[in-house]
């Protein structure tokens, strides 16, 4: 691994410019950790060492192509949030998390008229087919079920990865 | 929109995570689905133009490298195409949804740490004097591997 004493100095730590250079994505090439580390001005193998240890430590969630749902046909992308019995939150989430029909699932808290603390993203072709797999979460839910609502998306405004700026820590 | 094969369904759902992390990946990923290089590298690179790939790359966990929150305002319906192209302008802002909702407005935030999270959500406010939910992750149940397609 090539010490960081062989680079010149930069105001920014290399694990900085890093996160910064893989939020621009990576090429679809033979080699695309190559291009990157060609990039940052490092050895192709410094790279794959530092994006290792960013796994390890959690920084990086996955590395992996995101598709285009929308494009391939996933039209009903509906934010389905529930209100849950505190007690048995946990349970559910846990429980509805590991369905393959729901992308993400969080606990959040309640607000003044706002009920709901658990968010469970589901996505399908079709109206029909997104009301079945809510229906199916109903019965997950169980006896800690008070209510909940679905919100459906009407327009994708913005859509990226999350984006730090050089500096944003 | 776009149809996909069989394959490259199988293609698809095996890069979404676990991609290898060696200096010759598509290579490995070939290997294990019985292609070769040359064909996986072109029909990714197909259906990236053709607009089925939003990205590739690594996909950061939130509040790791900083603070984030779910944000929701209740806009009234004749100020909704100003208020979004507002907020969208607004740094730190990504994942902005319109949805069928009295909260209409849906949008993540991040920042630094906390403190600027509230400056900009301040900020957000002044410009856009709506009824607000602020919705920071508490827990998460799942870990985010993509989505089988």
């Amino acid at each position: 691994m090539s010490d960081s004493a062989s680079r010149p100095e930069t105001a920014e730590p290399i694990e900085r410019q890093i996160v910064t250079a893989l939020q621009g994505g990576l090429p679809i090439t033979r080699h695309p950790y190559r291009q990157l580390s060609q990039q940052l001005g490092i050895d192709e193998d410094e790279l794959l060492q530092r994006m290792q240890q960013m796994l390890d430590e959690g920084i990086i969630r996955r590395i992996g192509v995101v598709p285009n749902h929308y494009a391939l046909g996933y039209r009903y992308n509906l934010m389905v949030v529930w209100d849950i019995e505190d007690t048995a939150v946990d349970a559910v989430g846990a429980a509805i998390g590991e369905l393959d029909y729901v992308s993400h699932c969080y606990r959040r808290p309640r607000q003044p008229g706002w009920p709901y603390n658990l968010f469970a993203m589901v996505h399908g072709k079709s109206r029909d087919e997104v009301d079945g797999k809510i229906e199916q979460l109903r019965e997950y839910v169980g006896a800690g079920y008070r209510g909940h609502t679905a919100l459906k998306s009407s327009r994708i405004l913005k859509k990226t990865g999350l984006r730090l700026r050089p500096g944003e820590t | 929109m776009i149809r996909l094969s069989p394959q490259d369904c199988e293609l698809l759902n095996r890069i979404q995570s676990d991609f290898p992390l060696d200096s010759h990946p598509f290579a490995t990923i070939a290997d294990q689905l019985g292609m070769s290089e040359a064909a996986v590298l072109a029909r990714l690179q197909e259906l990236e133009q053709a607009g089925a790939i939003s990205r590739f790359g690594a996909v950061f966990t939130p509040n790791v490298a900083g603070a984030s929150t779910l944000v929701a305002l209740a806009i009234p319906e004749e100020d909704i195409e100003q208020t979004a192209e507002l907020v969208n302008a607004m740094a730190g802002v990504n994942h902005n949804y319109l949805r069928e909702h009295r909260y209409n407005l849906w949008f993540v935030i991040t920042g630094r740490d906390r403190t600027e999270l509230d400056d900009r959500l301040r900020h957000i406010q002044q410009a856009a004097p709506y009824p607000m939910l602020d919705l920071p992750m508490e827990q998460p149940y799942h870990i985010d591997l993509g989505f089988a397609l």
